[in-house]
């Protein structure tokens, strides 16, 4: 197969080089040169030029007819003013896009290469010039006020009494947190972040567990390193060269005079430690290399803890009352539920890399940033079962997916969204899950 | 440097020349080699995009273990799109276009026997050739290219737990364009150097063509946006190495929580698009002075509004610098900052628009003379047009929240910056080969490969369009990985038939470029009867451009069919006749 594929591209190669050559054989007969345009050419590009006008605009308007109606209606409030300035510029610019399309291919034909007659000798038009100034800016301040009358309704703050709801992004799928009966989401912390755990949402108890784990896992780490062989044998070489004098002072002069009887005291009974490890068979031998990658993650465990010491309650607004908030939050996986006609503040977290939170039914988009959150609010208003009616398709679902690349699996990133009546959403959300910290 | 041919030695000639004219084929044939690379790997991914799943023995062939039983892998395609954008965009497109027509035309259209510093420029050109290999040796190591998109946004460009690509890939990546863009600057600063200083006699900023116009605010542009992208590396390589957080903060990844706080993700966008914007008239605006020379020529008719046209540049250029976050509408920012950045985004399209009437008034009464390299340029300004007006609603932000990183978005840009540069591209070969080579290239091939390659390239990105208008994300490994993307599933094989085809009638142009090398036609002095001053040097080149004393200009450079001349055109460098006014 690939011998065919390789034959067929020299044959081909070895066949326009032939053509060439006869071409240029012959021209050269003629005394034809290259930058001559003939006048068949000229007749055939000119008219080539408006054949391809006509396929051209011929297949934009098959386009527009089979895919113009590009997505279902908008599904939300501002996606309604949103697709009305959509179509407002889409008129403008297909208006524009075919006139200077067609003056583009309609001049090529008609002032196509006459060696009677000379070009026009036209150098400026200070008139027509101000007009094409002037008009697209008119036109450009129309769209301008125009859009951003919708950019700044659409962005303004949300009303006091929207809902609020949390979406979480992470490789490579989305967890939506609605908030208890107390109507407020509990503090978040990355820190905090474990499999029962997966928005990292600050408890006391949490905190204290996240703790007490941690100094347990760099325990038995430091355990282990403490029973490595080799480090073993040169600490115990060091010490006693230290406690026999001596020998060290030749690669360590300052340090020559005698060790303290208390200092010696300890080197004795850690020298006898070491040898009670080694003699015991427990001790462990490792590469270097295994050795040093366990210290580094020591190194970053202990930062980890250290920057869950510094988790104080104190530094939040409601102190420690505001560590009991998260309690009563709903975690949400697989599909999301929305009230219809009821404003909704999202709000965007993301865990690892950014994520965007792209809801096309709704005419909205966020981009998630680890370590800042963001917003975007929208009203729905056509529930899932209304836009199942008006697509004729039973198995339409709205959906959040990712739109930013974020790694191998970013093109199955998604997750339903549920647009029901209050009473449906009210009664979900009753069943869902409320977080309360791990008691193990 | 003297005027007569000395006995050069083949390295000196060849290899390590610091002869401009040689220069500028060296960043040819290296663009050409680059793009050969960039557009093989968008036919692999547009594979996958056309028929999702399938299998393809020419993807194994060329992919191995990247592409097991002949699908492409999904890390595989990250890096494929990645490096395809980050290729065309600066290895072609800007390296390409730029430091071929910048390096053979700056010097012979103002008269000046070789570039300010011809040391400069030669190593100008050996950090882009080293870059260049980096970045394709790139695809071959540990866990694959850099595969977080060609923008590499952070986190993802600095955590390999988030993605393979991000080890060793993505700081041969960096280091790369660290290269690269050292060489654009010793390009551009020498540019600017020698347009400023080396002009002949009587070429005043005023009657310089339009092409050196375009090469000197294109090279004021990268001097001052390329070095904040060498920031944004340096930043993103200490996050990588050495454990600092300028992009980080609050990441949870691999089962561990990173000693990272503090960071920003979106400084490092800020840092990037201030770059990245800018970087697309860096790419755009070479193509349009190289159409408007091209035009001009083979409509034997001065460019209409020559002062209006080098006002947009200008206008075009300083906008470029204040638009970027039109990038970054739905990061989080401030949107009272994206309202001012909707504004001045939308101000760029004044001077667009009366850049192409002036382009469509250059036509009309004009007398066309169907060159390949016309034909390119009348594509050029028409891809201009189309794809700038998509940018009207992309700058939009309101409709930007629904179109952002859509495939609308795609088509955009591709028709805008990669069609019109590539055009423009395609223009100036055609039109300056002989004078790169001393020999012509067969025009019915041209033709072959004009009217192919634009009836695909419209053809691959026109419809786009609608796929994005439905909501589909781009950068997807699976093109109906979701119940609604199916609507317009059935354009994705369309577009990558397209694709294809669009991809092997680059083959005849390939063909024709070398075949004409050796073989093309022997050329004469002016072959278009234009002119500007490049066309009275000899055919052959010999060192410094000019065999006898430097031309001396008389007159701009559009005087075509001036009616006090009998020719239909009129050298530069011809005195003004008794009575006659000059320009």
């Amino acid at each position: 197969m690939k011998l065919l594929i390789l034959l067929v591209i020299v044959v081909g190669v070895i066949a326009l080089a032939q053509l060439a050559k006869i071409y240029q054989l012959s021209a050269r007969l003629r005394g034809h040169r290259e930058e001559e345009i003939s006048e068949a050419d000229t007749r055939m590009n000119g008219a080539l030029w408006i054949v391809f006008m006509i396929v051209f605009y011929a297949t934009t308007i098959w386009q527009f007819v089979r895919y113009g109606d590009y997505l279902p209606p908008a599904a939300s409030a501002h996606g309604e003013s949103v697709d009305t300035l959509m179509n407002f510029n889409l008129a403008i610019i297909i208006f524009v896009f075919f006139v200077v399309n067609t003056l583009l291919f309609i001049f090529p034909y008609k002032y196509r290469y006459n060696k009677n007659r000379k070009a026009l000798f036209l150098l400026h038009d200070s008139k027509l010039e101000l007009i094409w100034t002037v008009v697209p800016s008119i036109v450009l301040a129309v769209i301008i006020i125009f859009g951003l009358k919708t950019w700044t309704e659409m962005t303004g703050p949300a009303s006091d009494d929207a809902i609020r709801i949390e979406i979480y992004s992470k490789q490579f799928d989305w967890t939506a947190r609605y908030s208890g009966d107390d109507g407020q989401f509990g503090a978040t912390d990355f820190n905090l972040i474990t499999p029962s755990n997966p928005l990292g949402i600050i408890t006391e108890e949490g905190v204290m567990l996240a703790n007490v784990k941690l100094t347990d896992k760099i325990a038995k780490l430091q355990a282990i390193l403490d029973i490595e062989k080799v480090h073993l044998l040169t600490e115990k070489a060091e010490i006693e060269a230290t406690l026999h004098g001596g020998d060290a002072h030749g690669h360590d002069g300052a340090d020559s005079h005698e060790p303290s009887p208390d200092h010696t005291a300890h080197l004795e009974s850690r020298l006898h430690d070491i040898e009670t490890v080694l003699s015991s068979g427990e001790a462990l031998v490792m590469t270097e290399a295994a050795y040093e990658a366990k210290e580094d993650k020591i190194y970053r465990l202990e930062r980890h803890l250290q920057r869950i010491l510094e988790l104080q309650p104190y530094k939040f607004s409601d102190g420690l009352s505001g560590w009991e908030v998260g309690k009563d939050d709903r975690i949400v996986k697989g599909e999301f539920h929305l009230p219809i006609g009821r404003e909704i503040e999202f709000i965007f977290r993301s865990r690892d890399v950014i994520h965007s939170a792209f809801m096309p039914h709704f005419r909205a988009q966020m981009n998630t940033v680890p370590g800042l959150p963001t917003r975007f609010k929208l009203t729905p208003t056509i529930t899932t079962d209304s836009m199942r009616t008006i697509l004729d398709n039973p198995d339409f679902n709205y959906i959040l997916l990712c739109n930013k690349i974020c790694g191998s699996a970013h093109f199955n990133m998604g997750m339903d969204i549920v647009v029901e009546s209050q009473e449906k959403y009210d009664a979900w959300l009753a069943e869902q899950k409320v977080y309360i910290a791990e008691q193990n | 440097m003297g005027n007569t041919n000395h006995k050069e030695s083949f390295v000196s000639k060849f290899v390590f020349t610091q002869d401009h004219k040689m220069i500028s084929k060296q960043f040819l044939i290296t663009a050409i080699f680059m793009g050969i690379a960039g557009v093989m790997m968008s036919v692999f991914f547009r594979l996958q995009l056309g028929w999702p799943g399938e299998s393809f023995a020419i993807l194994e062939t060329f992919m191995g273990k990247w592409a097991p039983n002949g699908v492409l892998d999904r890390n595989a395609y990250l890096a494929l799109t990645t490096i395809h954008g980050t290729i065309m965009v600066f290895f072609v497109l800007t390296a390409g276009l730029s430091g071929t027509f910048s390096n053979l035309l700056i010097p012979l259209q103002i008269g000046a026997r070789d570039m300010a510093s011809g040391f400069l420029n030669m190593l100008s050109y050996w950090f882009f050739a080293v870059s260049s290999v980096m970045m394709l040796f790139s695809l071959l190591v540990e866990g694959g290219a850099a595969s977080a998109g060609w923008t590499i946004y952070p986190p993802l460009s600095v955590l390999p737990q988030a993605i393979p690509g991000s080890g060793m890939g993505m700081t041969l990546w960096l280091l790369s364009m660290t290269l690269f863009v050292v060489s654009s600057l010793l390009g551009s600063l020498n540019y600017i150097v020698t347009i400023i200083n080396l002009r002949t006699k009587g070429m005043s900023m005023t009657r310089l063509p339009l092409t050196i116009w375009a090469f000197f605010i294109t090279a004021i542009l990268g001097v001052l946006s390329f070095p904040v992208l060498v920031s944004a590396i340096v930043l993103l390589m200490m996050d990588r190495m050495m454990g600092t957080a300028f992009y980080l903060s609050d990441i949870f990844i691999g089962g561990e929580a990173l000693d990272a706080t503090g960071g920003s993700p979106i400084l490092f966008q800020h840092l990037f698009w201030f770059l990245g914007h800018p970087e697309v008239y860096i790419v755009l605006l070479p193509a349009l002075g190289i159409s408007s020379e091209v035009i001009a020529t083979n409509s034997r008719k001065p460019i209409f509004g020559y002062k209006a046209m080098v006002g947009s540049l200008m206008a075009i250029g300083f906008l470029s610098f204040i638009v970027w976050a039109h990038h970054m509408f739905i990061t989080g920012m401030n949107p009272f900052l994206g309202s001012v950045f909707v504004f001045t985004t939308l101000l760029i399209a004044i001077p667009s628009a009366v850049k192409a009437f002036n382009y469509i008034t250059t036509l009309w009464k004009g007398n066309l003379r169907f060159t390949p390299a016309m034909l390119f340029s009348i594509g050029l300004v028409s891809t201009f047009v189309t794809g700038g007006l998509t940018g009207i609603i992309l700058a939009d932000s309101a409709l930007d929240v629904t179109l952002h990183d859509t495939y609308f978005v795609v088509g955009h840009f591709h028709i805008v910056m990669g069609l019109s540069a590539i055009f423009g591209m395609f223009a100036g070969v055609y039109h300056w080969f002989s004078k790169m080579f001393g020999t012509m290239m067969n025009t019915k091939l041209g033709y072959a490969h004009f009217w192919l390659t634009i009836t695909c390239g419209y053809g691959v990105f026109f419809p786009m369009h609608f796929v994005g208008l439905a909501g589909a994300p781009r950068r997807y490994y699976n093109s109906s990985s979701f119940d609604f993307l199916s609507e317009t599933a059935d354009l994705q094989p369309i577009i990558s038939v397209f694709a294809i085809i669009g991809s092997l009638s680059q083959l005849i142009f390939l063909f024709n470029f070398f075949y004409s090398i050796f073989r093309g036609q022997k050329a004469v002095q002016n072959p278009w009867k234009s002119n500007t001053l490049e066309w009275t040097t000899p055919v052959e080149h010999i060192h410094g451009n000019w065999p006898g004393a430097l031309p001396e200009v008389h007159r701009w450079a559009y005087d075509y069919s001036n009616p006090a001349h009998e020719e239909d055109f009129v050298l530069q460098s011809t005195p003004l006749k008794d009575g006659e006014i000059g320009h």
